[in-house]
């Protein structure tokens, strides 16, 4: 008995279909029925039924005519809104581009495509990225599927529904903050986030550009690789995009730093005890566990929103009513349209973000504000290249307690941004993470430990998170 | 404070000049003038979400190209930036522009007043992207109406900022002009200011003469030919003189130059923004430029008017100010050149140029591009007059149908028998008949009336329908008619 196709992992779907044992196209069917039936996640925005089965069926042609299939063949695929799949409408869970249909198609997605991927729907997240619960989507907050009263994480919360909810078996999600590990860490699945540069950007929304970058969902850590294999690489469309170097050799015997500062206060015990016993496992697989320190650990928070929200207020100048999009029915000048149009299109945390950015960047609170972070900046990628000068790779919680209860902070922007703690240093420093299982709190929700790498070794990352995971991983354990 | 007080003006411009890439500076997209509106787009010129910029390396080259010749220094190191501002033709909300870093600082532009030599100074030339166009057509029905078109989206500009060096409208003109004439050489930039190819705005301000601080400056925009600068420049320095010599103050803005009503007026306060908030543009890393390939750049760089003025006096025997004319655009002196390559006499042919083909170019309104003659057929001309084949005279008859028909000289010669006539046989037929045909006139020659020689010359040039070698019919007519009085 090898169960419903929803539940099986990359490899066991593309092998069965090479071998003829299913079809994609029933493969498709049953996570489309999956995710009809588990509307009440809000996993999506839209979805892509149509298509789905239309690939699926070229799919299944390609096979039956001999042609040897892709890496991804027949694999659900899930794709946050705010990468661009041409002609399927892109929102970025805003009210400002509802409806609005990109004439052209992401890099990543394309690649997707080409190995064989069949794309079933866009997923939920937070207005444009920004937040850490996906409650800030205009299309409605997603729920996690381990216990709907609670949020998924943010702000890639949809597609980390998706795959924890057997509604698609793998996504891409983006992150700029943390949005793909710690939404990942709340559902009890893997969620990779590439070094700055291995993945091209090229028809990502943009958020905050130098910090943004699109990562993978997975159950498990050899489906999230199989997804990452598929869509990393240097693209000529994205200057910041690089030449994959060649891989170090995966050491025997891994050296594992876990830096003091993050495991202080504010750190529920739950998660403390399950990232210990994460780094037990390590032990027990012969690895050697140090501690290590990030002096400048503290400011991070604050030179993150310095930055993200600079970058912000000017990536999102553009939803001005002019061109696509959310254009307000009142005019009375040029000026006036400009303000209602955004009045009415974005929701409060765009809005607070937007005003933050504009005023770090205005005229004579540059330096104070921007220079100053830009400085922090690099200290902290400092403290890191510091660090990995004694070890391969470092372990921290994904987020410093378990998924909290929708509603519970969203009037208090600074407990909301608190929760992003150990992942977004990572982005400042352009550095590959991943979340992976580790364990559950005493309420049964998922607890993920995060592997923080040296540029471009995602290699590495993802062995050490397999060891973890072949210890306390959450497979099958979700609600059914 | 006297109301006769003198005050000089001291200027500095700001002139956008559109380079001549094929393609433009983020995307593929054709960057040409012209065209169906909004047909030369893609996602990454109209901004659309998810869209990045890739530099063209070609934009960058003729950035590089443009310091090196004014004597400018490339930074190895140069930051693109994002200058934010809301307009309806800026796709993205920002520009992207260099800021504190730009590509180029430092250089001159030399320019002669007078017979006197002017060095006007450059603090910077950076590399940045133009915006669209927005139209408000009358006719629209709607008056409140504005179209946009975005093809100029992304077409790469320099900005080449002045010192301000300049203290006339007159000496800005020049240095405009010096400014498109290096820009042609270059190859970098048509300088075509009614396509918008080349920009100029303007800061001013006057100041008590023999003063050194500077006084408040306004910036005038909007001009779009070199007259236009003059006449606004003169406008806003009159307008700032007057203010002050009556007691008033200069108020720092922005005033926009109204070409038809010769006056400038200020720029309505919500078309301005002050505060752009530049921050590095994160879709573009540094731009780093190797020594090396500086260098190359700098062979590449062709010969510059003033080189090439000075070694066509040295090499042709011109004067300089015939040089000066014919090193006027790098077209021109390739034509001068050519021209002199198939006809040896370089004095002859700067003579032809500057007279006849200039004279041409400028009733037709052409670029010497466009001008029918091509060198070759030209020398063939001053060829055949040289040779003796034809008369200068019938040169310059011949020449015009030369430019109405494209034919060549030799061809027209052909076509209708025009050769010189030489042979002395023929000559002296026609001399006779001439002098058997006005026995008056010979008679009064004979009584001494010398000049009454120019009237048997005349008569033997109008029965060979100018064909005749007017030097030979002289020294025949005086052999036939023997010295006058005699
Ligand atoms: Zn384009």
């Amino acid at each position: 008995m090898i169960g419903p196709p929803t539940h099986w992992s990359v490899a066991q779907t593309v092998d069965r279909i090479r071998r003829g044992v299913v079809s994609a196209l029933e493969v498709t069917e049953a996570h489309l029925a999956r995710i009809e039936s588990r509307q009440h996640l809000n996993a999506f925005i839209s979805t892509t039924p149509d298509e789905a089965r239309t690939t699926a069926a070229s799919i299944d042609a390609a096979r039956a005519g001999g042609e040897s299939l892709g890496p991804l063949a027949g694999v659900p695929i899930a794709i946050k809104d705010n990468i661009l799949v041409s002609g399927v409408p892109c929102t970025c869970g805003s009210r400002i581009l509802r409806g609005w249909m990109p004439p052209y198609e992401a890099t990543v997605t394309e690649r997707l495509r080409r190995a064989g991927a069949v794309i079933v729907g866009k997923a939920n997240c937070d207005e444009f990225a920004m937040g850490s619960s996906t409650e800030n989507s205009a299309y409605g907050p997603s729920r996690n599927p381990h216990d709907p009263t609670r949020i998924p994480g943010g702000s890639s919360g949809g597609s980390a529904v998706a795959v924890a909810d057997f509604q698609s078996m793998a996504a891409l999600g983006s992150d700029t903050g943390g949005s793909v590990r710690q939404p990942a860490g709340h559902c009890g699945i893997v969620g990779l986030k590439p070094t700055y540069g291995a993945v091209s950007r090229w028809g990502l929304v943009a958020f905050a550009s130098s910090l943004d970058q699109i990562g993978v969902f997975g159950r498990t850590v050899a489906d999230t690789k199989s997804v990452f294999d598929v869509i990393r690489g240097h693209d000529p469309h994205d200057s910041t995009s690089m030449l994959l170097p060649p891989e170090r050799p995966i050491p025997e015997r891994l050296t594992v730093g876990m830096p003091r500062e993050c495991f202080g206060d504010g750190l529920d015990a739950d998660v403390r005890t399950a990232v210990k016993g994460a780094a037990d496992a390590l032990r027990q697989a012969g690895h050697s566990i140090v501690e290590v320190s990030l002096p400048h650990s503290q400011y991070t928070i604050a030179a993150y929103y310095i930055i993200c929200t600079a970058e912000a207020s000017s990536n999102l100048a553009r939803y001005d009513g002019v061109k696509y999009g959310h254009r307000t029915d009142t005019v009375d000048d040029l000026f006036s349209m400009y303000r209602r149009t955004r009045a009415e299109g974005f929701g409060a945390e765009v809005k607070r973000r937007i005003l933050l950015g504009t005023y770090v960047l205005s005229a004579g609170y540059y330096e104070a504000y921007y220079g100053t972070a830009q400085k922090v900046r690099a200290r902290i990628a400092g403290d890191f290249a510091r660090a990995f000068e004694t070890v391969d790779c470092l372990l921290t919680p994904t987020s410093p307690t378990v998924a909290f209860r929708l509603g519970e902070k969203v009037d208090d922007p600074l407990a909301m941004y608190l929760s992003d703690i150990y992942t977004t240093s990572i982005n400042l420093a352009g550095l590959p993470g991943v979340s992976v299982p580790c364990g559950t709190s005493s309420a049964g929700l998922p607890i993920g430990a995060q592997i923080i790498g040296r540029p471009f070794e995602e290699h590495i990352i993802l062995a050490t998170a397999e060891v973890i995971e072949r210890t306390t991983s959450l497979v099958g354990k979700q609600g059914a | 404070m006297t109301s006769k007080q003198r005050y000089e003006p001291v200027i500095g411009l700001e002139v956008h000049a559109q380079l001549l890439t094929d393609s433009k500076i983020f995307c593929g997209c054709r960057s040409a003038y012209g065209g169906v509106a909004n047909a030369q787009t893609c996602p990454v010129c109209l901004g659309l979400p998810g869209a990045l910029p890739v530099l063209n390396r070609r934009a960058v080259e003729y950035a590089t190209r443009t310091i090196l010749a004014v004597g400018g220094r490339v930074n190895p190191l140069s930051i693109f930036a994002r200058k934010n501002y809301f307009y309806p033709d800026l796709p993205k909300g920002y520009q992207i522009s260099q800021y504190d870093r730009p590509l180029g600082a430092g250089g001159t532009i030399a320019i002669t007043e007078d017979g006197n030599g002017i060095s006007i100074g450059l603090i910077r030339i950076h590399v940045e992207e133009d915006a669209g166009k927005s139209f408000h057509p009358e006719n629209a029905g709607d008056e409140d109406t504005t179209l946009v078109d975005m093809n100029r989206c992304g077409v790469p500009l320099i900005e080449i900022v002045s010192r301000p060096d300049i203290r006339s409208p007159r000496q800005a003109g020049l240095y405009l002009t010096r400014l498109r004439q290096i820009l042609e050489y270059l190859e970098v930039c048509s300088g075509n200011m009614e396509e918008g190819a080349l920009r100029c705005d303007a800061n001013v301000s006057v100041r008590p003469v023999g003063e050194s601080a500077f006084g408040t400056r306004t910036e005038v925009k909007n001009m779009n030919s070199i007259r236009g600068v003059e006449r606004a420049l003169a406008f806003e320095i009159e307008r700032q003189t007057r203010l002050l010599q009556s007691g008033g103050t200069v108020v720092q803005e922005t005033l926009l130059w109204d070409e038809k009503a010769q006056t400038a007026h200020p720029m309505r306060s919500k078309e301005e923004s002050s505060d752009y908030r530049y921050f590095p543009e994160p879709d573009l890393l540094p731009l780093r430029i190797a020594p090396e390939w500086i260098e190359s750049v700098r062979a590449s760089l062709p010969e510059m008017p003033e080189a090439r003025a000075r070694r066509l006096v040295q090499q042709y025997g011109i004067t300089t100010y015939d040089a000066s004319v014919l090193t006027d655009t790098r077209a021109l002196a390739e034509y001068y050149e050519a021209t002199v390559r198939h006809f040896a006499d370089g004095k002859k042919a700067a003579n032809w140029i500057m007279t006849e083909v200039l004279r041409v170019i400028k009733e037709r309104g052409i670029g010497i591009g466009d001008f029918p003659v091509k060198p070759e057929a030209l020398a063939e001309l001053l060829g055949m007059v040289e040779a003796g084949t034809i008369s200068g005279k019938m040169a310059k008859d011949i020449f015009e149908r030369m430019v109405a028909s494209g034919q060549r000289a030799s061809e027209i010669v052909k076509s209708e028998g025009l050769e010189q006539l030489s042979d002395d046989g023929v000559l002296i037929a026609v001399i006779d008949a001439v002098i058997a045909d006005n026995p008056g006139q010979l008679a009064k020659y004979k009584a001494g009336r010398a000049q009454l020689l120019g009237f048997f010359v005349g008569e033997t040039m109008k029965r060979t329908q100018g064909r005749a070698n007017p030097q030979r019919v002289n020294e025949l007519l005086r052999e036939r008619l023997g010295a006058p009085g005699g």
